[in-house]
């Protein structure tokens, strides 16, 4: 079940912690966020390489200094602040103007009735069919 | 194979659980509140249905679709569902539509779906149906960076609305429809929020659209029965197979 926001903590930026693992979209206080941040909640690690997720990476002209505000520009993910909320939104990635930058499958974790987290990985070596539905 | 199943609602479990639990089903079902699903896959809609070989890769991209063929509206809601209004925001509709029922019965045919489901199962990477994965990334869904935009709107919204800052995450909500125009699942689950509250009961989350005489207290730019009737035949559930 999604926990309801915790008031802002000014020592450590308040980040929303949804169900599932690889959250593609972050909720944040601050910019002013970590690398380690910034890959638990959109699933792209900071590398030498660059910015890496699944088979990808992105290379990062920032001299060695993590800066999310920058990342995010060079992995064409938009960031909407709500001045009046106090909140930044990162969204999801936009590169290559499709939503698969590649065909092997994300693995997200998602929690179900009773609160167990799922993962799809955890699916490996059977086929799948994933189902979405609403109750609308 | 194995079936997950994924719920597209904000509100909490308890919303999807007498579905979850009438199914009994053994496959995991899974709820989804922040819609990520969309943002990871290309979902636009719901049903949608994404097929995962047995290495993890996607070999049919996020597509209208029913593994258990045609999927009824319970008898019960046609008849109870309360005479519903516009948006006074709305667009005027086109005089010749073909009908909300024409539109959401065209385009992806429900009857043969299962068929092509049961030929990958049967034939896998040899299936006609199986994409390699070019094709794969090539057919999901188009990304301009508004789509993010739109994303981080609809996640935006939903935190506020949990939040209780309701006019916040109905501005939010409202930007994330408009940057995201085919995306059904962030439409429909804003304005099944105010049916749900509104009409409450069995059905009320279907209620999607202010009711006659409440036109002016809807916040939302549009509504379902609008928004809907904007579409040519085939566009709501695109044929892709």
């Amino acid at each position: 079940m999604r926990r309801r926001p915790r008031p802002s903590d000014t020592r450590s930026p308040y980040i929303a912690n949804v169900a599932a693992m690889y959250c593609s979209v972050m909720i944040v206080d601050t910019l002013d966020i970590t690398a380690e941040q910034f890959a638990a909640g959109t699933g792209w690690v900071i590398k030498p390489e660059g910015a890496c997720r699944a088979d990808v990476c992105v290379p990062l002209y920032n001299g060695g200094t993590f800066d999310a505000a920058s990342t995010a520009e060079r992995l064409r993910m938009a960031v909407v602040h709500d001045e009046q909320a106090g909140l930044w939104a990162i969204g999801p990635e936009s590169l290559g103007d499709r939503a698969l930058v590649s065909a092997e499958a994300p693995d997200f974790t998602l929690g179900n009735l009773d609160g167990n987290m799922f993962r799809l990985s955890s699916l490996r070596g059977q086929k799948v069919l994933l189902v979405s539905w609403a109750p609308y | 194979m194995e079936i997950v199943t994924i719920s597209l609602e904000m509100s909490g479990p308890e919303a999807s659980r007498k579905y979850i639990e009438a199914a009994s089903p053994e496959h995991p079902s899974l709820l989804d509140p922040g819609h990520l699903i969309d943002s990871l896959f290309g979902v636009v809609n719901i049903p949608n249905v994404v097929w995962i070989d047995e290495q993890g890769m996607i070999v049919r991209p996020a597509e209208p679709g029913w593994p258990g063929g045609r999927a009824e509206m319970p008898k019960a809601m046609m008849t109870s569902m309360p005479k519903m209004g516009r948006a006074p925001r709305a667009p005027e509709p086109p005089p010749d539509g073909p009908g909300m029922i024409g539109l959401l019965g065209s385009g992806q045919n429900r009857k043969t779906y299962p068929d092509a489901i049961r030929d990958w199962v049967q034939h896998g990477a040899d299936s006609e149906f199986a994409l390699t994965p070019e094709q794969v990334v090539e057919r999901s869904q188009p990304r301009p960076i508004s789509m993010s935009e739109g994303a981080a709107h609809f996640e935006l919204a939903n935190h506020l609305w949990l939040d209780d800052k309701r006019d916040r995450a109905i501005s939010h909500f409202n930007e994330s429809h408009r940057l995201q125009p085919d995306n059904w699942t962030y439409k429909r689950q804003a304005w099944s929020l105010l049916g749900n509250e509104r009409v409450g009961g069995d059905f009320g989350r279907w209620v999607q659209a202010p009711l006659v005489g409440e036109e002016d207290a809807w916040p939302f730019d549009s509504d379902f029965g609008s928004d809907v009737a904007m579409l040519e035949a085939g566009e709501y559930y695109p044929k892709t197979l």
